[in-house]
């Protein structure tokens, strides 16, 4: 499950990452990953797929900038992956991916905040506040009660990591859930300590 | 005979307080013969952005197209009008991306932030190397004279009304000095709110 909220000064990114075994070396692989400074996202379904659709996304990114020497807007970019996307559902001998994105950017011009999620279909939707994977329904109906406008980033963190809560199995802990912020700062994953704290004040 | 002097040219942008001022020699020659003398060098590619292009009449024609092409798809994704700075660097590109068979242009972009409505001008060469700079930049065939006359006549903060003074009589006089431009000018006042343009009376040979 992966969820996703615009504050006002802000987006937030929130997945579970449960791993099979207590062997896996938990922070070595990463969902919620950079595409560049200002844009960032996370997905829920198939991971290799997901490495695909980032290493494209990436390198769109930079072409971008190659070209106008400037940080690309979020929506650009989410037009540019959805593409992408579409393509593989019209194309022969390939399959769609196998994977749902939040993708969370802040955009310089604008000064504002975006959220967009895009589906193997290649259809992609802006979101205020969205759950994706297991039980995305009963996420969503959680934050329709929870959302208000005037949410900032900080509540918006907390918010995400109740959602996240609402369906999870057993301890949530700072290894095995990622969240990772968007703000005129750009884009960061939050390090292990400091989703330790969030979840100091929701435990 | 150099390519770039094959038609003959003279464009010049200035820095005003709060207003850019852009103008150019009207003259479309074969080498020694004038044929026309209402010649476009300078384009609108937005409400407060203008280019000009001297050098091959040909290629002046050209990239200017083909930067349109470039600049409607832009502004349709984008959904917003381009900024100056950005269409600097997308002119830099067009133009590097033939490298090694250049289009033989040296533009000047004079312009308005579509959000700030902060003054901006540059220039490259005819390769895509940028230039900005705070007061003036030249390009054509008598840039030497041009440099010569903006250094004179340039001060900083000027109003629109006096950037025009010392726009036009830089051009006029440059190009007075050169045999391949003038025969006619036109300057573009871009302000916040209207851009004003004139066309000069200059001496016709």
């Amino acid at each position: 499950p992966s969820v996703g909220i615009k504050a006002s000064n802000g987006v937030v990114l929130a997945t579970e990452k449960k791993q099979k075994s207590i062997l896996y070396d938990e922070n070595s692989i990463h969902k919620i990953e950079m595409i560049t400074k200002n844009v960032g996202m996370v997905y829920s379904g198939m991971g290799p797929d997901y490495r695909v659709l980032l290493r494209n996304a990436r390198k769109l990114a930079q072409s971008y900038y190659l070209q106008y020497q400037e940080n690309i807007p979020t929506a650009q970019i989410v037009h540019k992956i959805a593409n992408v996307m579409q393509e593989y559902t019209q194309s022969g001998g390939v399959r769609p991916f196998g994977v749902s994105l939040l993708i969370a950017g802040w955009d310089e011009d604008e000064e504002r905040p975006y959220l967009y999620q895009c589906d193997p279909s290649g259809a992609y939707f802006a979101w205020k506040a969205t759950a994706m994977g297991k039980n995305f329904v009963n996420g969503k109906t959680f934050l329709e009660k929870r959302y208000s406008d005037n949410l900032e980033l900080e509540d918006a963190v907390h918010t995400a990591i109740l959602t996240l809560k609402e369906s999870f199995e057993g301890q949530m802990t700072e290894d095995n859930i990622e969240i990772g912020i968007c703000n005129k700062d750009g884009f960061r994953r939050l390090s292990p300590p400091e989703v330790k704290d969030y979840l100091a004040s929701v435990q | 005979m150099s390519i770039l002097e094959y038609n003959g040219a003279a464009i010049i942008a200035m820095k005003g307080r709060d207003c850019v001022a852009i103008a150019s020699d009207r003259r479309f020659g074969i080498q020694a013969q004038t044929v026309s003398t209402n010649f476009q060098k300078i384009f609108e590619m937005g409400p407060r952005l203008y280019i000009g292009l001297p050098g091959l009449a040909t290629d002046v024609q050209t990239v200017h197209q083909r930067l349109q092409f470039r600049l409607n798809l832009y502004e349709l994704r984008e959904n917003r009008r381009i900024k100056p700075k950005t269409f600097l660097s997308m002119v830099s590109n067009l133009l590097y991306e033939r490298r090694f068979g250049p289009y033989f242009v040296e533009p000047v972009i004079a312009g308005l932030d579509p959000k700030t409505f902060e003054p901006f001008i540059a220039s490259m060469d005819l390769i895509g190397c940028p230039m900005v700079t705070d007061d003036f930049v030249v390009s054509g065939t008598c840039s030497e004279q041009m440099y010569g006359m903006c250094e004179s006549v340039w001060e900083p903060n000027m109003d629109p009304q006096e950037l025009f003074e010392s726009i036009s009589q830089a051009l006029l006089n440059a190009v007075d000095r050169d045999a391949v431009s003038g025969w006619g000018g036109i300057v573009h006042i871009i302000e916040k709110d209207q851009v004003t343009t004139t066309e000069l009376k200059g001496r016709m040979d």
